[in-house]
């Protein structure tokens, strides 16, 4: 049996979550099934979790409705996991943050070894041998973790969400687990919605407009936000552009910011710095903007225009305009 | 006031694409240099912050160049080092968890206990994501990951970080082991009397306690560049029809 860590994200399996059970679907011998863990709230509507699971060819999910588990606590959540999981032959969780946290949680209490953010895999008994991102993914590590079970999370976006051809219904099976209270000592205490824009609103965007350097200073960004507003997209940045102090943190993109993953991504003076490209390789479309033709960003880009984004971008407001 | 560790790793710093070493099993960082990860960066920044006049250690496993990264967080107020001095490659992840926890003990049993030990949250080469959940078990303590800011008083830390609903706070009573991302605060820079303290500041330099177990790395490669095939679209505001033309053929404006 494989056991996946579903979470849940607007009361859908998260996106990360449906790439790991496609990834899990994969690695399925014959005879093996596929079964999900999902911990919420009591009293969290896991209708629709329960359906996605379903509908990407899982057997059983696992639900843990403890009073215990109404905030999110790390190590809780691993051992709810952990018994949920039984003997599974591979444990798998998405590469949030959080899938993250909890394998290593899970991983650490069975005193196991934890590959982070595969991107394929061979179980062979009990040794694995995984191909996986290193440095923000600009290197791939073949290692063997040889134990039973492999425990690994998957690199976002690594796997396209594909539901199964011929899904059948999943059996929810709900326990209430008693949570020890040294796993409770760190939890969330509070949440407070985030009032402008966020991280995950950059995640989730269809359509991101970037500016780096080339923006110039903090008052450079008048036509990346205009064009974004205009497409119905975000902005994201890079990493000099927050380290400066020109645009927030949440706007980053790349390794140490949001992994984006829009249809259309338009990086206006960005070079392209691995780092950079960390957080943006997933974009189906790369449309450049730069002043250099040699820039890295731009010879990996599909399309892009050689010239000042301040010069640029205006030009394609007042085309817009016109229709 | 606090007793504050924080644990770095020397990393390479290539923007551009990485070389391998030789034996294509580790990254070769002699043209592009050494740096520390921006997560941990803020990791140091927080505990010189949190540390108000209690003794703030920064720590590293890794080979006897890495004194430099070790310099540069005590030229920004960390009071003193220790420096696991091995080859960080040959180490996994629960090995380095197993080394620093032998280096808290070795501290605990000299006098001085750690309240507050930080960690970035995944290291910028190998992204292991566990080395602070693995050493919070290790020592009994309870573990926070993925967080941006840091306050402590009487004895509690309150903890900040973005999760999927929003920010996140979290209370956890000392001592904990707390893993940081970037974006909460922003790293100061060495003034010229932080650097000539840092100079100064003691260092101790420790044998590792164990062989270690290893990574499970085979090898690594790096995957070409994809074939350049930019389609330019032209040059200046000249190309703006040209932008939206494509916009449309993608499907994005009609
Ligand atoms: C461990 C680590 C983690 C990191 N994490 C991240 C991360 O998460 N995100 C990130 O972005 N970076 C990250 N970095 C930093 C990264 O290495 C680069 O330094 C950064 O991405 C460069 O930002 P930039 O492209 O804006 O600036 P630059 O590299 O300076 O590039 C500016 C670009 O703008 C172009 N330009 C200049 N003026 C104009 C103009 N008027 N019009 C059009 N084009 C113009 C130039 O030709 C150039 O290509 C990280 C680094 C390390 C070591």
């Amino acid at each position: 049996m494989i056991a996946v860590l579903v979470e849940v994200e607007d009361g859908r399996a998260a996106l990360v979550s449906q790439e790991a059970l496609t990834f899990a679907r994969g690695l399925a011998g014959d005879g093996d099934s596929v079964e999900a863990v999902v911990v919420a709230a009591p009293g969290t509507d896991l209708s629709a979790v329960v359906g996605d699971c379903a509908a990407y060819g899982v057997a059983r999910v696992h639900v843990a409705d403890s009073a215990e588990l109404s905030s999110y606590a790390a190590a809780a959540w691993a051992g709810v996991l952990d018994t949920a999981a039984g003997d599974a032959s591979v444990i798998l969780a998405g590469g949030s943050n959080r899938g993250s946290e909890i394998l290593a949680h899970l991983a650490t209490r069975r005193d196991l070894p934890m590959a982070a953010n595969a991107v394929s895999a061979r179980v062979d008994g009990s040794t694995t041998t995984l191909q996986r991102q290193v440095v923000g993914g600009a290197v791939i590590e073949t290692m063997t973790l040889a134990a039973s079970p492999a425990i690994l999370t998957l690199a976002g976006h690594a796997v396209e969400p594909v539901p199964a051809d011929a899904p059948g219904a999943a059996e929810v099976v709900t326990t209430s687990p008693a949570i020890a209270a040294d796993d409770l000592r760190a939890r969330v205490v509070s949440v407070t919605p985030r009032a402008g824009g966020d991280g995950a609103s950059l995640t989730r965007a269809k359509i991101v407009v970037g500016a780096g350097r080339g923006a110039g200073g903090p008052d450079g960004f008048g036509g990346v936000d205009a064009l974004a507003a205009k497409l119905g997209g975000v902005v994201g940045v890079s990493r000099v552009v927050t380290s400066l102090g020109w645009r927030p943190h949440h706007e980053q993109v790349g390794q140490t910011g949001n992994r984006i993953n829009p249809d259309l991504y338009v990086p206006c003076g960005i070079s392209g710095a691995i780092q950079h490209w960390a957080g943006c390789s997933s974009s189906k479309t790369i449309i450049a903007i730069n002043t250099d033709a040699e820039a890295p960003m731009v010879t990996k880009a599909a399309y892009a225009i050689v010239g000042d984004m301040h010069e640029v971008i205006p030009a394609i407001l007042a085309e817009l305009d016109k229709r | 006031m606090t007793n504050v560790l924080v644990c770095i790793k020397r990393v390479p710093e290539a923007t551009g694409e990485v070389s391998l070493t030789a034996d294509g099993r580790g990254i070769d960082g002699t043209h592009s240099g050494y740096t520390t990860s921006p997560n941990e960066e803020c990791a140091v920044e927080l505990a010189v912050q949190a540390a108000d006049g209690g003794q703030a250690t920064v720590l590293t496993l890794g080979p006897g160049d890495a004194i430099d990264q070790l310099r540069s967080a005590l030229a920004v107020g960390m009071t003193d080092g220790i420096h696991i001095e091995a080859d960080s490659d040959a180490y996994g992840p629960g090995d380095v968890a197993r080394e620093i926890a032998a280096a808290v003990r070795a501290r605990e049993a000299g006098g001085t206990a750690y309240d507050l030990i930080l960690l970035g949250n995944d290291a910028a080469d190998t992204g292991d994501f566990q080395v602070g959940v693995r050493l919070a078990y290790a020592l009994g303590q309870p573990v926070v990951t993925g967080i941006q800011n840091v306050s402590v008083a009487g004895g509690v830390a309150t903890l900040t970080g973005e999760g999927p609903d929003g920010t996140e706070t979290y209370e956890v009573s000392l001592p904990a082991v707390v893993t940081i991302l970037e974006g909460g605060v922003e790293p100061r820079y060495p003034s010229v009397m932080g650097r000539m303290k840092a100079k100064k500041a003691p260092v101790e330099v420790l044998a590792p306690s164990a062989a270690p177990a290893g990574s499970g790395r085979e090898s690594l490669t790096v995957p070409p560049p994809p074939p350049n095939q930019v389609q330019v679209l032209g040059t200046g505001p000249a190309a703006a029809p040209a932008f939206v033309s494509t916009l449309v053929e993608l499907g994005v404006i009609r």
